[in-house]
């Protein structure tokens, strides 16, 4: 499997409690790696703050989600009742934004579920099928109960044995060699 | 930064012995055991009960579906509906299933935000009969317009022109139900769906066979539990939380216009929206009473389905039921208060006309019922409890039917009086309704994971950092 021809994708190291992860998390933060992940069965509360990761910006694909559905309802109503073939029902107005409010209001919500649930994908990359992290066994647990955290080849600080000391001195960690194809 | 310093004041901040709260999980369950618990459901072969039960679904939906292909080809004619009652079992199955719905949404996003952190053992099973129900109740109103492809062509649903270039009337609610009930549907599913990836990551990881792996594997869109992803995760969960419940709220508000916007006494009302919507919540409480507890026991889930969720769900039962009681009671009131010799009519023949049996019936059902919960014996007997259920499931149908046809069945002038008795199409296609819903909710017990597993383990002592169970080391 190590292969002299395969890229070293990083260093996986193993953890047995939410609380060793925490600490752990803090320790690469404060060293200041980039280029690396926790990989935990349940999102950890106060993780991001630990990770020191920014607030997610989900909530701009919601509102653009949202403002674009609310308009396309209140446009796609009066152009079919009032512009393209005004018909009179009731002696009713051809078009207020009072009776077209319910559906622009329930197209809001759907824009904006569709944007907030594209907007995640897209914001994590979703779906990636190939994963260097998926060829390792022990990996599986990160769905159950074990917690990860990986530390990318590619961060600058990266250093194959220095990482690796870091990790199974400072963080206690088992620690494992990830490599790409 | 000062890590050490934030962890002594959350260390210092821990509460006196009095004020811990118990365990959403009992037995102090670890996190294997949860995932071997939930997943060992779908993953092991099923109990010997659910090929009948599953046998016997099918038979129903596929009841259904043929008594459908008949009134297609023949013509509603095959339904009992006729003037004056020109909605009646169908229109009243419909506000019945999506009433059903609400219940899940309500759990999943209202509970949510409200912080209630024993909704994650009960959320997936109830999203999913939200699902079901929203497909059962689409079957009806789509049905009832009888040459449907009329309806489903465009200019009469569908934001499209017709053959004269006509384009649908947005005026009338019932066009906003039509938006309002698929976009309740959709989000539903995105809702649930976007709370089972991780967990669909976890039967990936556990599967053995290939096709369960392949389809595992490509419904979990490679999900890897990565914090980066949890944190766009989580984000998008409450914002698809707090989508969901204005949505919820409109959804029933729209299905009560389809009536409070006519001008027929009994409908014509503005308490509708609201007394709609608690009948809706408590109606779907009653569902999700009816199908969890034989599933907890029947999968030995009584750990993470605890009786405390029982006790809880059947106080929402009683605070709804109690606006339902109420509700019934300020209609009576505004009848007589608001001076309409037809509303009070219609109020006196709802119950003492020739439908009494179905008022009565309704108000045993939905009034007197929900009242045994204020003591605490009876909330945590589950077989009282899902005998209760089956009750409030009974009253609501009736309520919806009381609603519908007491109401058309007389309006104002006598000479368009009658008498609406369904026929046997318009009964075996609401019990093969029921068919279809159970043979969806059996499949989703085959294939899924019916509890969320990362979210009931999210909620455990053992996922806090700073917890001991967690973890935690004493001195920092």
């Amino acid at each position: 499997m190590n292969s002299n021809r395969s890229k070293p994708h990083g260093l996986l190291a193993e953890f047995h409690t939410a609380a060793d992860i925490f600490e752990a998390a803090m320790r690469c933060r404060d060293a200041g790696f980039t280029k690396w992940d926790v990989y935990t069965p349940f999102p950890i509360h106060g993780m991001d703050e630990a990770m020191g990761l920014r607030k997610s910006p989900v909530g701009w694909f919601t509102f653009c989600g949202g403002f674009t559905g609310f308009f396309t309802g209140m446009t796609m109503i009066w152009y079919m009742n009032k512009f393209d073939y005004p018909l009179v029902v009731g002696g009713k107005p051809l078009f207020t934004p009072l009776y077209a409010f319910p559906v622009s209001y329930e197209m809001t919500i759907l824009l904006s579920a569709f944007g907030t649930l594209f907007g995640m994908f897209f914001l994590n990359q979703l779906p990636k099928f190939y994963n260097p992290l998926f060829k390792n066994e022990r990996f599986k647990k990160s769905t159950d109960d074990r917690f990860f955290l990986c530390i990318e080849a590619t961060d600058p600080k990266f250093g194959t044995d220095v990482t690796r000391t870091f990790l199974t001195e400072k963080c206690h960690a088992a620690v494992v060699e990830l490599v790409e194809d | 930064m000062a890590s050490s310093g934030k962890s002594a004041a959350v260390k210092a901040s821990e509460p006196p012995a009095e004020l811990v709260r118990e365990s959403l999980v009992l037995n102090n369950r670890s996190l294997g055991w949860i995932t071997n618990a939930i997943a060992g459901v779908c993953e092991k072969p099923m109990p010997i009960w659910w090929w009948p039960a599953f046998i016997v679904s099918v038979g129903g939906m596929l009841t259904m579906f043929s008594l459908i292909a008949y009134l297609v080809s023949t013509g509603v004619g095959v339904w009992g509906l006729n003037h004056p009652a020109a909605w009646a079992w169908d229109i009243t199955n419909f506000v019945f299933w999506i009433g059903i719905g609400h219940a899940g949404t309500l759990i999943s996003a209202v509970l949510f935000l409200l912080r209630q952190k024993w909704r994650t053992s009960v959320n997936r099973a109830a999203e999913a009969m939200t699902i079901f129900a929203v497909a059962c109740a689409g079957i009806f109103p789509v049905f009832h317009t009888g040459r449907v492809w009329f309806a489903l062509l465009p200019g009469y649903l569908l934001p499209a022109p017709n053959a004269n270039a006509i384009w649908p009337q947005f005026r009338s609610p019932l066009l906003w139900d039509v938006f309002a009930v698929s976009t309740y549907g959709t989000v539903s599913l995105l809702f649930w769906y976007v709370g089972l990836i991780p967990d669909l990551a976890t039967l990936r990881d556990r599967s053995k066979g290939v096709m369960r792996r392949f389809f595992y594997g490509l419904f979990s869109l490679g999900w890897t539990g990565s914090n980066r992803h949890w944190s766009n995760y989580e984000k998008a969960y409450l914002l698809l939380a707090g989508l969901s419940t204005p949505l919820v709220l409109s959804v029933h508000s729209i299905v009560s216009f389809d009536f409070a916007v006519s001008v027929v006494p009994g409908w014509h009302t503005t308490i509708f929206p609201p007394y709609f919507v608690a009948g809706a919540i408590f109606s779907g409480f009653g569902m999700v009473l009816t199908l969890l507890i034989p599933l907890r026991s029947l999968f030995k889930l009584e750990d993470i389905v605890t009786l405390r969720h029982v006790d809880l769900m059947c106080k929402v039962l009683l605070a709804t039921g109690s606006i339902v009681g109420y509700a019934y009671g300020m209609e009576f009131f505004i009848a007589w208060y608001g001076g309409s010799p037809y509303e009070l009519y219609a109020f006196k023949n709802r119950a003492f006309g020739p439908y009494w049996w179905s008022y009565w019936a309704m108000i045993s059902c939905n009034v007197i019922s929900p009242h045994f919960f204020w003591f605490k014996k009876l909330r945590t007997s589950v077989v009282f409890v899902w005998i209760v259920s089956i009750f409030v499931n009974i009253g609501m149908w009736f309520e919806r039917f009381v609603i519908i046809v007491t109401s058309l069945h007389r309006d104002y002038l006598p000479s368009s009086w009658g008498y609406f008795t369904p026929s046997w199409v318009d009964i075996m296609t609401f019990v093969g309704s029921f068919g279809l819903f159970m043979t969806l909710f059996l499949l989703f017990i085959r294939f899924l994971p019916v509890i969320a597993i990362s979210e009931v383990k999210g909620v455990t002592p053992q996922a806090d950092p700073h917890h001991p169970l967690g973890g935690a080391k004493g001195h920092h």
